[in-house]
């Protein structure tokens, strides 16, 4: 095979298998009821996420706020919002997402669908059970973990269906080309069953002694991040553009380097959150190493996807799809650098325990991750219901609205950060100080909580709207404007 | 990449990897890691705990602290923690051995606890600190940890373990007390048993200069 060849075959729509429309309709009709009651439920808990992310942020400018309230805690709510966006929100988004994409990529109707939807029912209650859990009182405060041992195994069973079911339905594709958002998602679900399993047994149910206890904690939330929501943001991102822009992917081999490096390096990055910390210094060395060398998956994805969007940004103004992904894309290659930069271990010391951090998180799992999750919603929820978005408007108030709330907050976070932590950096500063400088900057990161939730109000709306059929059908795919066809791109 | 096999092994030796030097290692390592015996005391180092204080870790754990207040002093030079005051010497691996969970933190929206029972081992501030917080630092943005305490009527004598000097919007009027729950005193045995002042080998106290 030659390389043109590969490279032509490489686009799901170049390949000498491509499904006939039918077929497409036919497998997205037996994705709905799983794909929808996951995407349904993750909306659910993104705008209860973001309300308790909104009254947390709130208290660290009003410490009184609610305080006669055990369950209202600034110690539990925080836990509790943590929790709820990473498995009630992106996790079932992200399952969402890539059982869809699994179901076209492997071009087979979906098998098994009675264990998707057992997986979503125990998914969410585990998610329910556990964030009642936190809130009542029995977190044990491990981070990322916090879900008390009675929630976790239900989670767990979840889990675990939906691996078998990955297994399965890449044992029965249809023969073929392997395409790259394959790879993500296959490794994806195996990774997180693995990951999940053994942050609970050594750290929730048998927890082991001592300092070992951060290790593997880090090693556990770094992963879920890295191996888990990385990977199926990225999944999504290697279909969405090639999809919407009508243009196959710009290199296969720079997808290999991408995909490989990011699953060698990603896995031992958990340390750098530990940097002086009680541990052997090889341990730290190494996570810092590999840090350091996520310069190359994600220089690689950044380079592949922007020479796929190579003059085609213009579609930015049309796609509601295209233009969520894009900054999804665009903040995922931000993020990781700057991630990647506070495992320097000078910068480390300096913003690790800051607000900076905070602004880290949310840069990666919102502006990346998030924004991935809502751009392949707006694209896959139309063929799973078979009603058209009901207003581009309101779509562009849900991108406006989330894009300047999530800017707003990870800017005001990152200088109030550092600040913060200059100041808890040198001896002659006052510790409240620290508090000082801090504090301006978490109002405005509490009014960008407003911003967030605004548009989190509206996205849920419409997808209430399209799952009732409200309004006259529509006869075109919502778009902000008419479509402009491409000039030929320069190449 | 169209072989499934290939894909596999791929992902599984990748992962297991870091599965091996970032879990197993410590496990094996730090997890079987035994405490000091001090010679002179016939005790150890770190020393035991008492019931209260290892009670008390559950009301930490529960109520968040850690999501505020770190428990660690990083290395010298390259982080300015023991100049800062948070202890007088590094803590390494075995200072940990009796936490359960480990409460490294990730913030320091309020100050190390590492050293907590040492700069403050009075029972009576803890109590009035996390009763009303700003009556005691009238800066600080820690939340009031009321809800972990009963106000009552003084029924003959005060009782004996009654929070003594509350002045704040949320004191007893006369004739009635502020008396901890038994969380709130595990709490606070937790918090003063917090001290790293005793010596280990594996990490010196630097010179004071």
């Amino acid at each position: 095979m030659n390389p043109q060849s590969l490279i032509s075959s490489f686009h799901p729509a170049n390949n000498p298998d491509t499904l006939a429309s039918h077929e497409r309709a036919e497998i997205d009709a037996s994705t709905r009821f799983p794909v929808l009651l996951f995407f349904a439920s993750a909306i659910f808990w993104l705008l209860i996420g973001s309300l308790l992310g909104l009254i947390s942020a709130w208290k660290m400018t009003h410490p009184g706020l609610f305080d006669q309230m055990a369950w209202l805690t600034f110690g539990r709510l925080r836990p509790a919002h943590l929790n709820t966006v990473i498995y009630g929100w992106a996790s079932a988004a992200g399952i969402g997402v890539g059982v869809w994409l699994m179901a076209r990529l492997c071009r087979v109707p979906l098998l098994h669908s009675k264990l998707l939807i057992s997986a979503a029912i125990f998914w969410n209650l585990g998610v329910l059970v556990g964030v009642m859990g936190i809130l009542a009182g029995d977190s044990r405060s491990i981070e990322w973990l916090e879900f008390p041992g009675y929630a976790t195994p239900i989670l767990f069973i979840a889990y675990a269906f939906i691996g078998i079911w990955a297994i399965i339905m890449f044992r029965f594709r249809r023969p073929g080309h392997v395409y790259v958002s394959q790879w993500y998602l296959f490794a994806a679900f195996l990774w997180f069953p693995w990951l999940y399993a053994t942050a609970n047994i050594l750290l929730v149910w048998q927890p082991i002694q001592g300092s070992a206890q951060g290790a593997v904690n880090w090693w556990f939330a770094h992963n879920v991040l890295g191996l888990w929501f990385t990977p199926i943001g990225l999944a999504s991102a290697y279909y969405m553009i090639p999809k919407v822009i009508g243009r196959p992917i710009h290199s296969y081999y720079l997808s290999i380097l991408g995909f490989w490096s990011l699953a060698l390096f990603y896995s031992w990055n958990g340390m750098h959150h530990l940097i002086g910390g009680p541990f052997p210094a090889w341990m730290v060395s190494a996570s810092v190493v590999a840090s350091i060398m996520m310069f190359i998956p994600v220089v690689t994805v950044a380079i592949n996807h922007h020479m796929t969007m190579r003059g085609h940004f213009g579609a930015l103004k049309w796609s509601p799809t295209l233009r969520f992904t894009v900054f999804g894309a665009m903040t995922y290659t931000v993020v990781s650098l700057q991630g990647s930069s506070m495992a320097i271990p000078s910068l480390n010391t300096l913003t690790h325990f800051t607000d900076y951090t905070i602004g880290h998180a949310h840069l990666g799992l919102y502006g990346f991750f998030s924004m991935m999750m809502f751009g392949a919603m707006y694209y896959i929820v139309p063929r799973l219901t078979g009603w058209e978005w009901p207003s581009a408007n309101a779509i562009r108030w849900h991108f406006w609205l989330v894009a300047v709330g999530i800017l707003l907050m990870v800017v005001s976070l990152s200088i109030g950060g550092i600040l913060q932590g200059l100041a808890q950096f040198d001896p002659q500063v006052s510790f409240r100080s620290s508090l000082d400088y801090a504090t301006p900057f978490r109002w405005i990161r509490g009014l960008s909580g407003f911003l967030l939730l605004g548009g989190h109000v509206v996205f849920a709306a419409l997808f209430t709207l399209m799952l009732l059929k409200v309004g006259r059908q529509k006869e075109g795919p919502a778009l902000f404007a008419a479509p402009v066809k491409p000039e030929a791109a320069p190449l | 990449m169209n072989k499934l096999p290939l894909l596999f092994l791929g992902v599984f030796i990748t992962f297991a990897s870091s599965w091996l030097g970032l879990v197993a290692y410590p496990y094996l390592t730090l997890g079987n890691m035994q405490p000091l015996p001090d010679e002179d005391t016939g005790g150890y180092f770190p020393p035991s705990q008492s019931g209260l204080a290892v009670a008390g870790q559950r009301v930490y754990a529960a109520n968040g602290c850690v999501y505020c207040h770190s428990q660690q002093v990083r290395l010298a030079p390259l982080s300015t923690d023991i100049a800062k005051g948070l202890g007088p010497r590094q803590t390494v691996a075995r200072d940990y051995l009796r936490a359960q969970p480990v409460f490294l933190g990730t913030m320091r929206t309020g100050p190390d606890l590492t050293n907590i029972g040492a700069r403050q081992p009075d029972q009576n501030w803890h109590h009035k600190h996390l009763y009303e917080p700003q009556t005691v630092t009238d800066w600080s943005i820690m939340p009031s940890f009321r809800y972990l305490y009963k106000m009552q009527k003084i029924q003959g004598q005060p009782s004996a373990d009654a929070i003594q000097g509350l002045a704040g919007p949320h004191a007893p009027a006369p004739g009635f007390e502020v008396v901890p729950s038994d969380d709130a005193k595990a709490l606070v045995a937790y918090l003063i048993s917090l001290k790293r002042n005793y010596p280990l080998p594996e990490s010196p106290e630097p010179p004071a200069n």
